[in-house]
């Protein structure tokens, strides 16, 4: 793992890596990655991959109206609302 | 009145020994007057504390059909949505987010006439094992200050041990009830994946997170699993499964009990300190009539490597949603979109979360997902099928909850992958989705607490409440406190 690979990863993770850290966050990811990689000596063949601890599998349910509409109230705790919208920098000119 | 546990408590209301205010009152003097030293709690709510306590009075004074909790002060662990009480999860991100609903478990607590104190510290998002993560700085270990309380419901740890609230709520992903019970000398437990709703509970590992309570005993364990448990349909992971009376069985007797103890959990990481006190918490059940049992729990050593992959892989996904655009931080004047998410979640997210939330892109991206997440579900599955192999031959699995005791702030935080290995007992039941307890069975020493847990099968929470209830009837290890608590 090197810094142009972090540079890959931040753009993923859409998140800023200033150059001056990247090395050190380079060093760190190594390390666990090196911790994880002991994986790769474990004999799993014919092993389903596991995702729910009770091989549960989604619940559905009816696809009607459940909640009322509460904008007002979960739009108080966003950084900019106008006239019921999010707002953010400009996107198409 | 800080030193009774919760069944005390409720009799002491009952029998109007105390009024809930009074009693409320006491405990935000305390917050008040003793958590500059430990700095467990991130939000103090003193206004409606004394609202709900005097609500609670008033029920209280009409009979005796008030519920289970009716006037108890307690606290939410901060990732529990609480209406107009900051979550901030510990983290910038949400300092400044005020909820407008609150969790499942919240209400249930409010229902069952809890008055809430305030919401306890912790690592960020849940990542971490020592609170050190934490955007409002560290919680310190009652027992000793220059320790930390372990994590990441340290917070919710370090107040219940130093009797700043009578229980707390608490969230384990990979130890975060259990490892910091250990470390402050409480009871914690971690109930069976999917038995507590966690509808309102800031997410980390969807697949692997739980809530459950950090109590003084087993039976106030026990008091607030039958408040918090049950199905609910708003948390898609939540398990359709009957809830029973949890205090009902703790006195059962415990004669003939098989319990196994794990070859790998007595290994060379174990401190020979701790490995003592969990033989000699051995020996007292085997005085009680449990039959001990060496077992094996042979991928054990792959447990942490796994979480590693699984855990990271799933925040990276939860946190995609902290955005900067609907609730959280947003940065500074951002020049466009893509500089808002960015600089926004490099400015709100601390070092830990941003690490995992890399490690979890890695993991995930093109041509690396068969290497390492289908590989990890695949290891995910020999764990799990290691435990149904023991579990079919003994009652409980018993061992240590941490490899050590509390370690000193500071000496674990720039080796990640050190700080990850403390969670190498705790890890494996959060794999597998059991039930597991952490109940104190003695000091080192130094005077630190070590904590025994137990492991059950899938939805016996009862039996393992029970099993953990009679061992603090037969020793007092439960009762001791740190030092300098009055």
């Amino acid at each position: 793992m090197d810094a142009n690979e972090i540079a890959k990863l931040a753009q993923l993770a859409k998140i800023n890596i200033e150059d001056t850290i990247a090395s050190d966050v380079a060093e760190n990811i190594s390390r666990i990655l090196s911790l994880v990689d002991q994986l790769q000596a474990a004999d799993t063949d014919g092993i389903e991959p596991m995702s729910h601890p009770m091989d549960a599998v989604q619940r559905l349910r009816a696809d009607t109206i459940s909640e009322a509409n509460q904008r007002d109230q979960l739009q108080a705790c966003a950084p900019a609302v106008d006239k019921g919208l999010f707002l953010v920098p400009k996107v198409i000119d | 009145m800080h030193q009774l546990t919760l069944a005390q408590l409720s009799q002491g209301l009952r029998d109007k020994a105390f009024s809930s205010v009074e009693l409320t009152q006491h405990y935000l003097d305390r917050i008040q007057r003793l958590d500059k030293q430990y700095n467990s709690f991130i939000s103090v709510s003193p206004e409606p504390a004394l609202r709900n306590a005097r609500l609670a009075d008033k029920r209280l004074s009409t009979g005796d059909d008030s519920p289970t909790l009716c006037g108890i002060p307690i606290a939410h662990k901060d990732l529990f949505c609480t209406e107009g009480v900051r979550t901030s999860c510990g983290s910038k991100m949400l300092d400044n987010f005020i909820p407008p609903y609150n969790a499942n478990i919240v209400d249930n607590c409010l229902n069952a006439g809890a008055v809430m104190l305030g919401k306890t510290n912790m690592d960020e998002f849940a990542m971490g094992s020592s609170n050190e993560n934490s955007f409002y700085g560290p919680t310190k270990n009652p027992w000793n200050t220059e320790c930390v309380p372990g994590g990441s419901s340290g917070g919710s740890a370090a107040a219940v041990s130093a009797q700043l609230a009578a229980a707390c709520t608490a969230s384990d992903t990979g130890g975060s009830i259990r490892q910091p019970a250990s470390f402050c000398g409480v009871t914690g437990l971690k109930p069976t994946y999917g038995r507590v709703s966690r509808w309102g509970m800031v997410a980390y590992a969807s697949s692997l997170d739980q809530a459950g309570p950090i109590t003084k005993t087993a039976e106030d364990a026990a008091i607030m699993l039958n408040v918090l448990a049950g199905f609910d349909e708003r948390d898609s992971t939540s398990i359709n499964e009957a809830t029973p009376d949890y205090t009902r069985t703790l006195n059962d007797s415990i004669e003939g009990l098989r319990i196994g103890l794990p070859k790998e959990y007595f290994s060379d990481g174990v401190d020979p300190e701790v490995a003592i006190l969990i033989e000699s918490a051995i020996k007292q059940y085997e005085k009680m009539g449990a039959i001990i049992k060496e077992i094996s729990l042979p991928h054990t050593h792959l447990a942490v490597p796994a979480y590693y992959v699984i855990a990271p892989a799933e925040c990276s996904a939860n946190l995609s949603r902290f955005d900067g655009v609907r609730y959280g931080y947003r940065c500074e004047n951002p020049t466009d979109l893509e500089d808002l998410y960015k600089r926004s979640r490099a400015e709100g997210f601390g070092e830990e979360v941003k690490r995992r939330i890399l490690v979890g892109a890695y993991v995930l991206s093109a041509g690396y997902y068969d290497a390492y997440y289908r590989k990890a579900q695949q290891v995910r599955r020999l764990i799990k099928q290691d435990f149904d192999h023991a579990l079919s031959d003994v009652d409980i699995i018993a061992g240590p909850t941490a490899p050590s005791p509390a370690f000193e702030l500071g000496s674990k935080t720039n080796d990640p992958v050190a700080m990850y290995l403390e969670d190498i007992y705790t890890l494996p039941t959060n794999l597998a989705g059991l039930p597991a307890i952490s109940i104190p069975c003695g000091l080192s020493a130094a005077g630190k607490p070590v904590g025994l847990q137990l492991t059950g099968h899938y939805f016996q929470e009862a039996k393992l409440l029970n099993v953990a209830h009679q061992f603090q009837q037969e020793t007092d290890l439960h009762k001791q406190t740190a030092p300098n608590i009055d």
